[in-house]
């Protein structure tokens, strides 16, 4: 069937089969191939765009569900004369990337993030990418990029939340952040 | 100002950031124009014997281009194990009557669109007769089911000899516990994946994703039974291998064979699934730590037995024990050390080399027996390390098992880390909350660690290549034997040669990778490239300035002693003479200006350090957190901070990733239960915290830069740091040990019964 | 990793895709975020002869409040409807499921609609559903009728929806002032629930304790008849069947129900 998808900004209009993962439209149909596809099960966010400005995972969505929508991908963000777009700069300087599989969609999970929480925590950064996996940085410098870019970063090297303070616990005594879900009401 | 040691941002990184790498999947080549792809058919099944194969739906499916089975490889010869492994363990490229784990390739079919690849996978047919899977290493030990019958036997090799019942006759104190350093998956995000065509001139062009384009140009020559130069490897970007991707797997070789079958151009790319379920698995020892001692912490003996599971087909996997072996005693100066160790086989994927490869399970093993005997004599395990580490050497030291320890200073380590750390405020807030009772307890657990790096290349001592050539427009090219998957050797080789030669380091490309050339290398992997490669790359440029300086004496009509270089502006001026200059690049316009060298180190380098974890577990649930992670991890002197800081915050995630999180589970018949990342624990964002790195830095004299290896260091000492933390957390109510990962369930477990709960 | 082939058809309106469901039969599935169903059909688990899209109807995605009553639209996304001030403020509840499922990639696209028709036990808004007593609006060929949250969920992926109808609202009281608790016990912040709680107003319902979301009634009873949270919890798993998987056996599982649902029930305003 014909879908018509504005990708980076430019129309396009393709014949598809319907079940074309919009992944495999970026990649084969319009030659758009930062976003890689890293696992079967929705889980690594190696493949994550913008569909109309929000993130997603482009392996779960089929290129006939983007139809008349617009897709941005890592290679639309950067300028007409390579100019890195600011998240991009940030993973640049921080370190936030090696072999860099994971990096078009850390990124654009990012800027995503970025959009719907400017002013993010150290936490909020971690949980706001747990749609993304990868192997290579141990998170550590992706979470200074992403801070950097919202501008909250500390010095050169150091942790963001230098040495930990007491963590608070509730008032039944759990265990807060990192992996575990604190009591109801808080956020 | 010296270029070296400061924080050079990755000239890799625009191309990463931009339109992304290009890996083997990515590649758009017109050589490989109308490529057909494969798609694996695979065995459900653990172990069983093929009784048939239905081809038949699936070859009259239109757009299927082809449909193999073993039986059409009649021009490739079965793999077989490893000299010194027992004979008749052979693996055939597609099985052919028996199948041996979950996974394993049976048949292949060829499609021209990809998307109709798992479409036709469901249409081939084939019956399996089951056999009784032998699942648990243990199992295999005993030799009641055979896995390879004309074998005779499960066990692949043995390494050490026999064990002295009175190793511990003079101990006050003797402890003894069977540990388990589970089997994880190194899951790179990028997978396996091969791109393969023939030329008219019957050589192959292989694209795989690889450690080393020689090792992998070797292996695929000799399972397709071609003469050497008969193969190119080209290494496109490859998104993190982790050990996994040394060599080449039966998928590889058999797109090459393929596309020589179908006369045209091949390619595949693997699935998650076939990922973890195809792609060699790490660790998987059982192991029995002894250890004994006085009650004033003195150890005085260790044992270490160690049972390896080898996984179906014997490959790398089999020999890492002796590595294990060889780093047994660790940093400790014990008075008595013992090791032996066995491999088998079982009904499961094959292991193969995981960051660390052999060496983490060393140090997990004597980290826990440490803390053991810590616990049984009542002292605090910072204490008992003291009492035991080996004193800061002069000169290097022999350990014992054949390693060589070039330079270590390893209390000096541990200080830094308890320092980093605040061990005796942490320690005073343990006290505290277990005075409380509180529900969630804080643990801290210690791990001291040297690890072998830099080992010997394709044969003999350890060495490496490099050539650099200067270009008329002032640019460079330096060609590696090494192989980067992400490390960032580009920068760091063009730092190198950007000090020496004074050309930007923008303006330096590094190449490797292709075997046409570069044909000879020894890849990454053991965190050799810098120590080798890089001291080539250092070591070429000095040649190359030696070379340049004899034109240079001769363009200016001086002597050459008379010369001067002059870094800042890459060129040779006469001493005196402010007009009289040459620069590299001038030199390059008349006659080509490049050097090939070999750069030879004494020996293995170790680097070492001491992690110190933090965690907190909920003693209701179990569920443990890692909340803090300080790492010293000295590895010689420092080119790079950003990526060295980069390896160590990747290692220690891993490392931690193990101790609580992953593990690949089977079931007792060999399913596989952890075959997607959905249900494979694999570390996320939310896991770990950001860490905390110290610096110390002890320099090496086995190569010019002063430099270890750092890639691994970071997986050897997180994971029992981790592990150490999560125990030491609930030790009070009486848990000596629990094994990784230290999922909630296990944690609990622990916890309740030693039913010291109140 | 590639589904296999099907039709597709998009809809225009809840009507419109009743009446393509009765037209492509049985073999027919909804689509509206796909964050169910597609990552199923990836890995071939599902594979239906045809998809019909509900996913851009602008009329089935909307929150408001009318008479008492909170009113969701079905294909109205996890982010939205967890980052709603209305939500927030009404049912917060709800607002916090809804932010905990998934990823946020996947928060953008899974539809409040979409998981209650999954009806997967484990995850978060079939549980929330339950605690909130909520009620589902759903549209057929006859008609509308409405099916509470209890009555709805039959199973392992099984509701009490016919094959011919869709689900077109999600309702429930609101409740703005009424203090809540909510657990889910994971081992990475993603994961499904190894053992869920949420709890607001005397209702207590449990993730993954059985085929559907389970309703401690015992836990409730002794609330209501005046007893502490340590009290009541300790009859947390009483009306559960847990299974036994790779993150949790049957005893394991009882023991977290007791442990969570003590802290949701403190949280939620039951004296410890």
């Amino acid at each position: 069937m014909r879908v018509e998808i504005t990708v980076n900004g430019s129309s396009r209009s393709d014949d598809v089969e319907p079940r074309l993962l919009l992944v495999h439209y970026l990649r084969e149909v319009c030659g758009l191939r930062a976003a890689n596809v890293g696992c079967d099960t929705t889980s690594c966010g190696a493949c994550t765009v913008l569909l109309d400005g929000v993130s997603v995972k482009s392996c779960t969505v089929l290129a006939v569900q983007a139809n008349g929508r617009s897709v941005t991908t890592a290679e639309g963000l950067s300028g007409v004369d390579g100019q890195l777009h600011p998240v991009q700069q940030a993973f640049r300087q921080e370190h936030g990337l090696q072999c860099g599989f994971c990096t078009p969609g850390m990124v654009m999970a990012t800027v995503g993030f970025l959009a719907e929480n400017p002013d993010p925590t150290e936490q909020e950064v971690r949980e706001g990418l747990e749609g993304n996996l990868c192997r290579c940085t141990g998170y550590h410098n992706i979470v200074r990029a992403v801070l950097s870019a919202a501008g909250r970063l500390s010095a050169p090297g150091e942790s963001p939340d230098a040495v930990a303070a007491p963590r608070e616990l509730s008032a039944a005594g759990e265990l807060s952040a990192a992996g575990e879900l604190s009591a109801a009401g808080e956020r | 100002m010296s270029i070296l040691g400061t924080r050079v941002l990755r000239t890799e990184d625009p191309k990463f950031l931009t339109t992304g790498g290009e890996y083997t999947e990515d590649l758009v080549d017109d050589r490989l124009a109308g490529a057909a792809h494969v798609f694996f058919v695979r065995s459900p099944v653990a172990h069983a014997r093929i009784t048939g194969i239905d081809l038949h739906a699936a070859r009259a499916t239109p757009g299927v281009v082809a449909v193999f089975t073993a039986a059409d490889l009649t021009d490739v010869d079965p793999i077989s194990p490893l000299p010194g492994y027992t004979a008749g363990m052979t693996q055939t490229l597609l099985a052919s009557d028996t199948v041996r784990y979950v996974g394993e390739p049976v048949a292949m079919v060829v499609v021209e669109d990809p998307y109709q690849g798992e479409d036709v996978l469901e249409l081939v047919g084939v019956d399996y007769d089951p056999l009784p899977a032998v699942v648990d290493p243990r199992e295999a030990a005993r030799d009641e089911t055979l896995i390879f019958p004309a074998a005779g036997t499960n066990t692949v090799i043995n390494y050490g000899g026999e064990l002295d019942e009175h190793l511990f006759d003079d101990c006050d104190v003797v402890v003894t516990r069977t540990i388990h350093n589970q089997r994880v998956a190194p899951a790179p995000m990028e997978g396996r994946a091969a791109a393969a065509v023939w030329g008219e001139d019957g050589r192959l062009t292989a694209w795989i994703p690889n450690q080393g384009a020689q090792g992998s140009k070797a292996t695929l020559a000799k399972m397709l039974g071609l003469e050497r130069d008969r193969v190119r490897v080209i290494t496109p970007d490859v998104g993190g291998a982790f050990g996994a991707k040394f060599g080449a797997d039966p998928e590889h070789a058999l797109v090459a064979w393929v596309a020589r079958a179908i006369g045209g151009p091949a390619r595949w790319s693997e699935t998650r699934y076939e990922n973890l379920l195809g792609m060699t698995h790490g660790r998987a020892q059982v192991q029995t730590v002894t250890i004994g001692g006085s009650r004033d912490g003195r150890v005085l003996a260790y044992r270490l037995e160690v049972l390896q599971d080898a996984g179906a087909y014997p490959r790398l996997g089999a020999f890492l024990p002796s590595l294990t072996r060889l780093m047994t005693p660790g940093t400790y100066d014990f008075a008595k050390v013992e090791s032996v160790a066995r491999s088998v086989v079982t009904n499961t994927t094959p292991i193969g080399a995981y960051r660390g490869a052999g060496r983490p399970e060393a140090t997990a093993a004597v980290e826990r027996a440490m803390d053991l005997f810590a616990a049984e004599i009542g002292m605090d395990p910072a204490e008992v390390r003291r009492c035991n580490l080996l004193a800061p050497f002069a000169e290097p030291h022999r350990n014992g098992f054949g390693a060589l320890y070039d330079s270590g200073d390893f209390p000096a380590a541990l200080e830094k880390a308890l320092e980093a750390a605040g061990y005796d405020k942490l320690r005073k807030e343990q006290a505290e909350r277990r005075a409380r009772g509180d529900v969630v307890q804080l643990g801290i657990g210690i791990a001291s660690y040297v690890e072998i790096t830099g080992g010997g290349g394709e044969s003999g001592p350890p060495n490496e290549n490099a050539t650099i050539e200067v270009h008329p427009d002032g640019s460079a090219t330096i060609l590696t034997g090494a192989s980067p998957h992400g490390q960032g050797h580009q920068t760091a080789f063009a730092m190198l040669a950007s000090e020496a030669l004074g050309i930007p380091v923008e303006k330096i490309t590094l190449k490797w990778g292709d075997t046409d050339l570069v044909p000879r290398g020894g890849g990454t992997g053991g965190s050799r490239s810098l120590q080798q490669g890089g001291a080539a790359v250092r070591q070429a440029s000095q040649e190359l300035l030696d070379l340049a300086r004899e034109r240079a004496a001769d363009a200016l009509e001086a002597d050459a002693a008379d010369l001067r270089f002059d870094v800042s502006r890459s060129a040779f001026t006469v001493a005196g003479v402010a007009q009289a200059a040459v620069s590299l690049a001038s030199l390059a316009s008349t006659e080509r200006l490049f050097v090939h060298t070999v750069f030879t180190a004494p020996g293995a380098t170790f680097p070492f350090g001491a992690h110190v974890a933090v965690a907190e577990v909920d003693t209701e649930t179990g569920q443990a957190v890692l909340r803090r992670l300080v790492a010293v991890d000295d590895a010689g002197t420092v080119l790079n901070p950003l990526l060295a800081e980069g390896q160590r915050h990747g290692g220690i995630a891993q490392g931690a990733a193990q101790a609580l999180l992953e593990e690949v589970v089977y079931d007792a018949e060999g399913n596989p239960l952890t075959a997607s990342f959905a249900d494979y624990p694999f570390l996320s964002a939310t896991e770990v915290p950001s860490f905390e790195l110290v610096d110390m830095a002890t320099p090496t004299t086995y190569n010019p830069l002063g430099v270890k290896g750092i890639g691994e260091a970071g997986s050897i000492g997180a994971t029992p740091a981790v592990q150490n933390a999560v125990i030491d957390a609930v030790a009070h109510l009486g848990v000596r040990h629990i094994d990784m990962p230290t999922s909630p369930r296990t944690v609990w477990r622990a916890i309740s019964e030693e039913g010291n709960r109140g | 990793m590639i589904p296999s082939r099907f039709e597709y058809v998009a809809a225009g309106s809840a009507a419109e895709a009743v009446d393509l469901l009765r037209q492509h039969g049985d073999d027919a599935k909804l689509l509206a975020g796909g964050h169910s169903l597609l990552p199923m059909m990836k890995v071939r688990l599902a594979a239906p002869s045809a998809l019909i899209d509900i996913g851009a109807i602008p009329a089935l995605s909307y929150v408001r409040v009318e008479d008492g009553q909170l009113a969701i639209g079905a294909a109205t996304t996890h982010q939205v409807v967890s980052t709603s001030p209305v939500v927030r403020a009404q049912a917060p509840l709800l607002a916090r499921s809804a932010g905990l499922v998934g990823d946020p990639q996947v928060r953008h696209r899974g539809t409040i609609g979409g998981s209650l028709a999954h009806a997967d036990p484990a995850a978060d808004l079939p549980m929330a559903l339950s605690a909130v007593d909520g009620r589902l609006v759903v549209l057929g060929p006859s008609g509308q009728r409405e099916i509470g949250a209890d009555e709805f969920f039959q199973g392992y992926f099984e509701t009490a929806l016919a094959p011919d109808e869709i689900i077109v609202e999600v309702r429930m009281p609101v409740r703005p002032d009424q203090p809540w608790g909510y657990q889910k016990f994971t081992r990475r912040a993603n994961d499904w629930a190894i053992v869920g709680v949420a709890t607001v107003a005397g209702r207590v319902a449990l993730a993954n304790m059985g085929p559907a979301p389970v309703r401690a009634r015992s836990t409730e009873q002794a609330v209501a008849a005046g007893a502490t949270a340590t009290e009541a919890a300790r009859l947390a798993a009483e009306e559960s069947d847990p299974v036994e998987d790779m993150h949790a056996d049957a005893p394991y599982r009882r023991h977290l129900a007791r442990v969570l649902t003590r802290r949701a029930l403190i949280a939620a305003g039951v004296p410890a």
